[in-house]
């Protein structure tokens, strides 16, 4: 899955770049917060298991194999700020040392495999977790949320090469082999995940990150027998989460409209920049004159087609318009799901 | 263990690229990929003027055309994916020895292998004439955030470790006759797994405390001082200076 130099247009490697130092940058500080001053070395051990866990090949179907990804894995065991670190410096390392992956093409790698799977596998590890407490469950939402990850990542593959790739391939000829492939690979990757996150769980559940609520509360015995039931333990707990909670609100707050912003600025302002000019594909079609061949999709008329060179629409507000209508689909949906945990809270 | 710290991916000398400070190299090799990746596919000349340029470098590093050719094996799945192309590919169609390919599909084949080789080209070069812990040094020198570069740092330290740990289960594996083969072998590798991370991150913590209780403080003490002076920067800018000089130059005349 390693993109090499020269398969995006040098605007969506750009583009990308400037995302994945974003969310490199955003990782950095919350990773501080979930391994305080072991950070460096831990998370440098933990890149090294998951640099090695991708070299673990298993068999998918008869003839092919495949290997971890370990987005969903590093995630569920460390934390996903440290699992999003993790996946980067593996990333840096296998393009800078092994080659593996282009210099250029850094950024939409970081994106796609550090940022996109990490971010979906703990979404949706912790919509599962919220509906149901236990081991069990922590394993259940392990294999739902690797499954998950990896063909989240193929669709965002996806969705950059639509925005830019170099290869003449329909787009939907690339998410139908990409899906394909990806969802198998990712059954392979949700058992896996699942296996390996319950042995740890079986012999040291303290390590994982995702089961932290799980811990029995301790149970101070006195000399009479007497049991004072956890109750300091759980105090300690809550004066710890609840800062916690706290602070990620307000971290959220100055988030939300610098992203939004930032989202802004690349949709608008990026976008003349990444189709001032015809594209490869379309210089060539043009220099061998079968433009007029090209056959657009069924939306070839409305007015975002093409990003507004038809529709009479600038090119910057056609992409506005489609980073407020991704942002609208996205928050209701994340609106939605949290109604309904608070509901499920409440009742 | 004393024997598993040659890395294969560095080759020792002591030529003109092997002396030249990491962050020069490292600066370089990015620039030069930039260079690469903005060139038209058209430009067929340009491409050649590139890789005689890397030839150069090679030359001049004694760095041997086999191990070049054995380190490009990471490029396989991409040329298999491009050698597709032209059979996959919208838009016209042209007949060459009884089959049918694409014009758009051998132009995009084209342009993904020469870049990716070009590419995966200049990392093999700076690795081969690096060492990896001084590439690192060379990021921080370039800025990279410090904390990104000493996680990198304990990364490479660990990776010969933990790697010799799945090799010792893989061979136990093995020697009591275990295949994998299907997907019900699965649960088997998922354990090991599971077993190699509570080993590894046992392993973390024991380092972590020797480490602080020989007065570690959250950042690595720098041993040597590597700046660089304006000559060698010019000696390591002539990699992407000339590519970028021949660029510019052709972009003038066309």
């Amino acid at each position: 899955m390693h993109v090499p130099d020269g398969f995006f247009t040098p605007a969506v490697s750009l583009s990308a770049g400037v995302v994945a130092a974003a969310g490199v940058a955003v990782a950095l500080r919350g990773a501080r917060r979930e391994l305080d001053d072991r950070t460096a070395p831990m998370a440098g051990l933990v890149a090294a298991f998951v640099f090695a866990v991708q070299m673990l090949n298993f068999p998918v179907a008869a003839g092919t194999s495949g290997h971890l990804l370990g987005g969903a894995l590093a995630a569920i065991l460390v934390g996903p700020y440290t699992a999003v670190l993790c996946i980067a410096v593996v990333l840096l390392v296998q393009g800078f040392f092994f080659a593996d992956g282009g210099l250029t093409a850094l950024g939409v790698n970081i994106t796609l495999m550090g940022i996109v799977s990490v971010l979906v596998a703990w979404a949706v590890f912790r919509l599962v977790t919220r509906s149901a407490r236990g081991r069990g469950a922590v394993v259940a939402a392990s294999f739902a949320a690797a499954l998950i990850s990896v063909p989240a990542t193929a669709l965002g593959f996806t969705l950059l090469f639509w925005l830019g790739g170099t290869a003449p391939v329909a787009v939907g000829t690339v998410a139908a082999a990409m899906g394909g492939v990806h969802t198998l690979i990712g059954i392979g990757e949700g058992l896996i995940t699942a296996v390996t996150v319950s042995t740890v769980l079986a012999v040291r559940p303290d390590l994982v990150y995702g089961a932290r609520g799980l811990a029995a509360p301790l149970v101070l015995r006195g000399p009479g027998g007497q049991e004072s039931e956890a109750g300091d333990a759980e105090d300690a707990g809550d004066a710890v989460s609840v800062p916690a909670q706290a602070t990620s609100r307000r971290r959220l707050g100055w988030f939300a409209p610098a992203a939004i912003a930032l989202t802004a600025v690349l949709a608008g302002g990026v976008s003349f920049y990444a189709s001032a000019s015809p594209d490869g594909l379309e210089r060539v079609a043009e220099d061998k004159g079968f433009a007029d061949r090209a056959t657009d999709h069924a939306l070839g008329d409305q007015p975002l087609a093409d990003y507004g060179e038809q529709g009479g629409l600038p090119v910057g507000v056609a992409g506005l318009i489609g980073a407020g209508v991704t942002l609208a689909v996205g928050g209701g949906l994340f609106a939605a799901v949290r109604r309904r945990t608070r509901e499920g809270v409440a009742a | 263990m004393g024997a598993g710290h040659h890395h294969r991916l560095h080759l020792p000398g002591d030529s003109l690229v092997h002396r030249l400070p990491p962050q020069c190299k490292l600066a370089a090799v990015v620039c030069f990929a930039l260079v690469v990746v903005a060139t038209p596919r058209e430009w067929f000349g340009l491409f050649a003027g590139y890789g005689a340029l890397l030839a150069a470098v090679a030359v001049i590093a004694r760095v041997p055309p086999g191990f070049l050719l054995r380190r490009m094996a990471v490029e396989v799945p991409f040329v298999l994916f491009a050698v597709a192309l032209p059979f996959v590919g919208s838009g016209e169609r042209t007949p060459f020895l009884g089959l049918s390919l694409s014009v758009a599909g051998l132009w995009a084949a084209w342009n993904i292998l020469v870049k990716a080789t070009l590419g995966v080209l200049a990392s093999v070069l700076l690795a081969a004439t690096t060492d990896p812990r001084m590439i690192l040094l060379g990021a921080q020198r370039l800025r990279l955030p410090s904390l990104l570069v000493q996680i990198a740092m304990f990364m490479l330290r660990y990776l010969d470790v933990i790697l010799a740990e799945m090799r010792r289960m893989r061979v136990a594996r093995e020697s009591r006759g275990f295949a994998a083969r299907d997907v019900r072998h699965i649960p088997v590798i998922a354990r090991s797994a599971g077993a190699l991370f509570i080993r590894s991150y046992e392993r973390g913590e024991r380092v972590h405390l020797a480490m602080l209780s020989r007065g570690y403080t959250g950042s690595m003490p720098v041993l040597a001082d590597e700046s660089a002076s304006s000559r060698q920067w010019l000696t390591a800018g002539m990699l992407p200076g000339v590519a970028l000089a021949a660029l510019l130059g052709v972009w003038g005349l066309a």
